[in-house]
C-alpha cells in the first residue's frame, strides 16, 4: 500500500442513542479523488468535521500524511489542507484580493509570499476582472471559486470539499469541475462530498457510499455499477405502466430486476431488446432505454423513498 | 452543564475530547485574526469614529453642562468613600461626571463590539468557521476578538479624553495613568461581554443583558451621582460591581489624586477580566462542539 495522505480507521460518532457515524473506514492516496455520496443524514458532513478536528469522534482514528493525528495534531495538518465549506465564509467586507490576504495571514505566511500568489489564483478562478469586487457583487459560481481560489493560498497538499456545486447553474459547474480537473492533473488529491452523480462519475477515481453512518460500497464507479447493476435500464410511464410491474406480467421475464417510482416502472436488464419488442404491444406506453448509471446505483443501494429527518 | 457528557464518558477513547474547561491554549494566532477585524474597520473608521465619540459626548454637555449648572458642586469623600474621617473633596459636576462617563464609555465601546460585531462574525458571517479551516485555533480567536474589542475601546476613549482636554475639563498629567487603566476597563468589559456572545442565539439575548446587567450598573456605579447616595446594603452590593472599581480608579486620577485602594480595585478588575474570559472561552467551545 502506498502512503496514504488520509487514512480513517474505525471512526465513530454518536450523538446520544443515534450512530451517526459507525465504524467507517477510508484512505485517500496521494493524486486520488475521492468522493463521498450518501443521502442526507448518511453522515457525509459529520464525517468531514471530524476529519477537520471540528467534531471529536466517540472512537476511531484519523491520520495525515502518514503519522499526523486528527485532532491531537491538527494546526500541522490544517497548515497542509485546503478546505471548501459547504457554506461560503468569504468575508463580506472584503475585495477577492483582500479575501486572499487576510486568509494567507491565518497560515502564517508573509504578506510579500501571498501577494505573489493572489494573481494567479485569481486567475485560476477565472476572477482576474473582479480582484476589487466584494463577494456581494459576485455570482454563486464566482464565490465559489474564491472559496477554492482561498482553499489553494497555502499550497495545500490535499483539499476537503463539502458539496463544492451545489446550488451552482450548469455553467458554473462545468468550469467548477474543470478547475477540479486541472488541480487533479497537478496532482492534487481531493475528498469531496456530493449530491451530484453526475459530478461524482465525472470527478472521483473512488466512491464511498454512506448510508446511516455506514460504508455501504466503495470502489470505481465503474466498476460499482458493473457490480450492482444490470447494464441497461428501460423506464416505462404512461396510463397502465403500474400494472407491468406485476408478477404475472409479461415483460416481467425480461427483467432481471423490476422497480416502481411514482408512476415509473424500471426494468433493470441485460438484454434490452427482448423487453423493447415485447414492449411494442402497448403503444399508449411511453419509454426510454439508457445505460444504468450511478444515480441507479445510488437509489438502488439507498432507497428512493425521501429520508423525512433529513 | 452538560460538559460531563465530552468528558471520560468512555473509558477506550483513543481520542478523548478535551474538557471545555482546559486551560487557554493560545498562540500568536491571534494576531492575523486581529488584523483581520483592523483591516475592515479602516474601512468603516470615520463614521464608527462619530458613533462612538459623538454620543458620549452628547451625554457629557448635555448632562455636564445642563444638569451641572442646576448641581453646581457635588461633594465626594476621596478616601474611598468610607470611614468616618474621610476626606472631602468638592468638584464640579462636569468633572465628576466626565471622570465617570469615559468609565462608561469604554465598557459601552468594548461591549458593543464584543456583542454585536463579534456576534456577526462567529454565527452570521461564518468568519470564525472560515479561520478555522486554517491552521488557528478558536481559543486564539475569541483571544483575538477580547483582545480587538479592548483597543476599540481604547480607540473611543482617547478621543473623548482628547476632547476632554480640549474642553479643559481636567488637565492632570495623572490622565496618562487613566488612559492604561481604561484599557483594562475595556478588556474585563470584552470578556464579559463574550461570555454572552457564546449563549446568544440571536441579537435579541443581548437585550437581556443590557437591560439586567449594564444599564442597573451604569446608575449604581457612581457616575451620574455619589454612591454615597443609595442605601447602605445597595453600595456594599456595588463595591463588588466591576465598573465601580473602573471608577475608583480613573476617577480620582481626574481630580489630580491617586485612588485609594487601587490594589483591590484593580484587583476586582483584573480577577472579572480572568474569570469571565474563562468562562467565555468554555461557553464559545461547548458552542462550536457539535
Amino acid at each position: 500500500m502506498s502512503a496514504n495522505l488520509l487514512s480513517v480507521q474505525n471512526l465513530v460518532k454518536r450523538y446520544a442513542e443515534n450512530t451517526v457515524v459507525n465504524d467507517l473506514s477510508f484512505h485517500i492516496a496521494p493524486g486520488e479523488c475521492l468522493g463521498v455520496i450518501g443521502p442526507n443524514g448518511a453522515g457525509k458532513t459529520t464525517t468531514l468535521r471530524m476529519c477537520l478536528g471540528l467534531t471529536t469522534p466517540d472512537a476511531g482514528q484519523i491520520t495525515y500524511f502518514e503519522g499526523l493525528s486528527m485532532p491531537q495534531q491538527a494546526l500541522a495538518i490544517k497548515a497542509r489542507l485546503g478546505v471548501v465549506s459547504q457554506m461560503d465564509t468569504l468575508d463580506p467586507d472584503f475585495t477577492a484580493e483582500e479575501n486572499l490576504l487576510v486568509y494567507g495571514r491565518y497560515f502564517g505566511m508573509k504578506d510579500r509570499d501571498i501577494r505573489a500568489r493572489i494573481a494567479p489564483l485569481l486567475e485560476f478562478g477565472a476572477l482576474t476582472s473582479k480582484a476589487r469586487a466584494k463577494p456581494g457583487e459576485l455570482s454563486g459560481g464566482m464565490k465559489r471559486r474564491l472559496s477554492l481560489a482561498r482553499a489553494l493560498i497555502n499550497h495545500p497538499e490535499m483539499l476537503l470539499l463539502d458539496e463544492p456545486t451545489t446550488g451552482l447553474d450548469p455553467q458554473a459547474r462545468h468550469l467548477m469541475w474543470e478547475r477540479l480537473q486541472l488541480l487533479m492533473q497537478q496532482g492534487k488529491s481531493i475528498l469531496l462530498t456530493t449530491h451530484f452523480m453526475d459530478e461524482a462519475e465525472r470527478l472521483c477515481d473512488r466512491l464511498l457510499v454512506l448510508d446511516h453512518g455506514k460504508k455501504i460500497a466503495e470502489g470505481r464507479p465503474r466498476d460499482l455499477i458493473q457490480e450492482h447493476l444490470e447494464p441497461d435500464v428501460v423506464e416505462v410511464y404512461g396510463q397502465g405502466a403500474l400494472a407491468l410491474a406485476e408478477e404475472t406480467s409479461p415483460l416481467h421475464a425480461h427483467a432481471a430486476r423490476v422497480e416502481v417510482s411514482g408512476e415509473t416502472v424500471f426494468f433493470y436488464t441485460a438484454q434490452a431488446q427482448p423487453l423493447l419488442m415485447a414492449l411494442q404491444a402497448w403503444p399508449q406506453l411511453r419509454s426510454l432505454h439508457r445505460p444504468a448509471n450511478l444515480e441507479d446505483l445510488f437509489l438502488k443501494l439507498t432507497g428512493r423513498q425521501i429520508r423525512e429527518n433529513a | 452543564m452538560n460538559s460531563a457528557n465530552t468528558v471520560g464518558r468512555e473509558q477506550t477513547l483513543p481520542m478523548q475530547a478535551s474538557s471545555i474547561w482546559a486551560l487557554p491554549q493560545l498562540s500568536m494566532r491571534w494576531w492575523p485574526v486581529f488584523l483581520r477585524n483592523l483591516l475592515v474597520w479602516r474601512k468603516l473608521a470615520i463614521p464608527s469614529l462619530v458613533a462612538n465619540i459623538a454620543e458620549p459626548l452628547m451625554w457629557l454637555v448635555a448632562f455636564g453642562y445642563g444638569l451641572g449648572a442646576l448641581v453646581g458642586q457635588v461633594t465626594i469623600s476621596a478616601q474611598g468613600g468610607q470611614g468616618e474621617g474621610a476626606a472631602v473633596v468638592v468638584v464640579p459636576y462636569i468633572l465628576f461626571l466626565a471622570s465617570g462617563s469615559i468609565c462608561m464609555s469604554a465598557m459601552n465601546a468594548a461591549t458593543f463590539e464584543a456583542l454585536y460585531s463579534a456576534f456577526s462574525r462567529m454565527h452570521m458571517q461564518k468568519t470564525w468557521d472560515g479561520i478555522m479551516n486554517a491552521p488557528v485555533r478558536l481559543d486564539d480567536i475569541v483571544m483575538a476578538e477580547m483582545l480587538w474589542a479592548s483597543f476599540k475601546s481604547l480607540f473611543t476613549v482617547t478621543a473623548i479624553l482628547a476632547v476632554m482636554l480640549a474642553l479643559g475639563i481636567s488637565q492632570s498629567w495623572k490622565l496618562l495613568l487613566a488612559w492604561p487603566i481604561l484599557w483594562g476597563v475595556g478588556i474585563t468589559f470584552s470578556c464579559i461581554a463574550l461570555i454572552f456572545n457564546a449563549l446568544a442565539k440571536g441579537y435579541d439575548f443581548f437585550t437581556y443583558y443590557f437591560t439586567l446587567f449594564l444599564t442597573p450598573m451604569m446608575f449604581l456605579s457612581g457616575i451620574f451621582f455619589p454612591r454615597d447616595q443609595l442605601p447602605v446594603w445597595v453600595r456594599q452590593i456595588t463595591e463588588f460591581l466591576p465598573l465601580t472599581a473602573a471608577i475608583e480608579l480613573v476617577r480620582p486620577l481626574f481630580l489630580d489624586q491617586w485612588p485609594t485602594h487601587a490594589a483591590a480595585n484593580l484587583g476586582l478588575l483584573i480577577a472579572y477580566a480572568c474569570l469571565a474570559f474563562w468562562l467565555a472561552l468554555a461557553l464559545t467551545r461547548k458552542r462550536f462542539r457539535v
